[in-house]
């Protein structure tokens, strides 16, 4: 069911839309280098994870965040995450889940989206969080041992 | 170790994801009125405390007041909406002649004021026009929807399914993604309903007003970082048709309320 090269690495080109998506490579179920080349914050991620309007995160997961009444239950608990998943597995999920799970409704953060779909015109042409916003993301749900 | 974990969760939310895909079976359909808490719905229940009552007695005035230059009230024509309207917003949206595609009940409102009263549209979520098109659906409360059997509609209704199930916008969702698969789950502090449009219009506590079904459909469109159809657009009374087709047997409820 989900295709995956589990050994080999995959090289994916970035589109030609303003170069604001880099290449990543993504090695069995995951990507292992950083996107921004380093080390992200731990601190900006735990806030942009609870960021509704910007991340969405929480409109589906809950997880160890403030406001649990207001998590979802579209997606799984992110409790313990760190801990299940490595963290460049956590890095490909978020980047583009699509590739694990093809239906799935989980959005692919780090993807130019189709404009034929009816895309407004306010996020043309960018992802939805950029590399760095992902790399603080990843390093603190890495964090998230259980 | 670590990476077949993983990959077990994600197989396990793929079945159940695939599972819940099938969409709405006839026992499991429910009101959007059902996913409500019991504060809200006596709000909607109780004619004395519902503010969407406000909106269909402004329309009982308008029904009757002379209009155009034809200088002739809707009363004029229909008589008594008590006895005429009833089951008229069950039915609609239905085929229009003159324009050869079906239209919805607001749609047929602004033409019989074009044809019959010879007057200027109504604006489009404008007051009179939504007090008009609550009072003539209130008509059909507690009515069942019960969509015309017309062959002419069909490819317009199938347009609304194919909409229905089409992702858009940014985040890459389709109307289905939500209200067929995760209905009863919650998209953070809110419960998904299934999207039946049988309380339109309906008072919105967050709106503070009554508003139409294609402003709560512009409102997800807009949600899930989609361009939404313009008001009025023939999109939205085919995708109306195919959720009339979907809520069909679910009791007519305008003026509804919801959160
Ligand atoms: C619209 C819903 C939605 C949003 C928004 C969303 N996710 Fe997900 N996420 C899912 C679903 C559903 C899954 C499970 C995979 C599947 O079944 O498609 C998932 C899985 C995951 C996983 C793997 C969890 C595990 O235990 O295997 C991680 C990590 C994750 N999401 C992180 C995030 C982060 C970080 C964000 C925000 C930047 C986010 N998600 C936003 C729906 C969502
Ligand atoms: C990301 C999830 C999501 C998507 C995608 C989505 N909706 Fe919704 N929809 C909701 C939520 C949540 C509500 C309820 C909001 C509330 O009560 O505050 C809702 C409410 C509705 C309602 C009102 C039901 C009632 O009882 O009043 C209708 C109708 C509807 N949606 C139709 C659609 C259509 C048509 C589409 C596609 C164009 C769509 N939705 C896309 C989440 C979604």
């Amino acid at each position: 069911m989900v295709g995956l090269a589990l050994a080999a690495t995959v090289l994916v080109a970035s589109p030609s839309t303003g170069g604001e998506v880099r290449s990543y490579a993504i090695t069995g179920d995951a990507i292992l280098q950083p996107l921004t080349g380093k080390q992200g914050d731990p601190a900006r991620g735990a806030a942009l994870m609870m960021d509704r309007q910007r991340s969405l995160c929480t409109l589906c997961h809950s997880g160890p965040f403030p406001e649990p009444h207001l998590h979802g239950t579209l997606a799984p608990d992110l409790a313990g995450v760190g801990a299940r998943l490595s963290e460049g597995q956590i890095r490909l999920r978020v980047v583009d889940m699509r590739r694990l799970v093809p239906d799935t409704i989980m959005p692919s953060y780090y993807r130019i989206a189709d404009e034929e779909r009816r895309l407004a015109a306010s996020w043309r042409g960018k992802p939805i969080l950029s590399s760095a916003d992902i790399e603080d993301i990843v390093v603190y749900l890495a964090t998230l041992k259980g | 170790m670590r990476a077949l974990w993983g990959l077990a969760g994600v197989a396990v939310a793929f079945v159940c994801s695939m599972v819940a895909a099938t969409g709405l079976e006839n026992g499991e359909k429910r009101s959007g009125f059902d996913f409500m808490t019991p504060e809200t719905q006596a709000l909607q229940t109780d004619d004395m405390s519902n503010p969407g009552m406000l909106w269909v007695l402004q329309g009982e005035q308008l029904w009757q007041q002379p209009e155009g230059r034809a200088e002739i009230a809707c009363a004029g024509c229909h008589g008594d909406a008590g006895q005429t309207m009833g089951g008229v917003a069950a039915r609609y949206p239905a085929f229009d002649e003159a324009i050869g595609r079906p239209i919805d009940l607001a749609g047929r409102i602004n033409s019989c004021r074009a044809a019959r009263q010879r007057a200027e549209p109504l604006a489009p979520e404008s007051d009179e026009l939504l007090a008009l098109t609550t009072y003539v659906a209130h008509q059909s409360r507690g009515m069942p929807v019960a969509p015309a059997t017309d062959a002419r509609i069909a490819p317009f209704r199938d347009n609304g399914r194919r909409l229905f199930q089409s992702r858009i916008g940014q985040l890459d969702l389709s109307c289905a993604s939500c209200h067929d698969a995760n209905w009863g789950r919650r998209l953070g502090g809110s419960v998904i309903p299934q999207a039946h449009p049988n309380g339109y219009p309906l008072y919105r506590l967050e709106w503070q007003a009554v508003g139409s079904l294609q402003r709560r459909l512009r409102n997800c469109m807009i949600g899930v970082r989609a361009e939404p159809f313009a008001f009025g657009a023939p999109e939205f009374v085919d995708l109306e048709l195919y959720l009339m087709e979907r809520a069909r047997g679910l009791p007519i409820e305008t003026p509804g309320v919801r959160p």
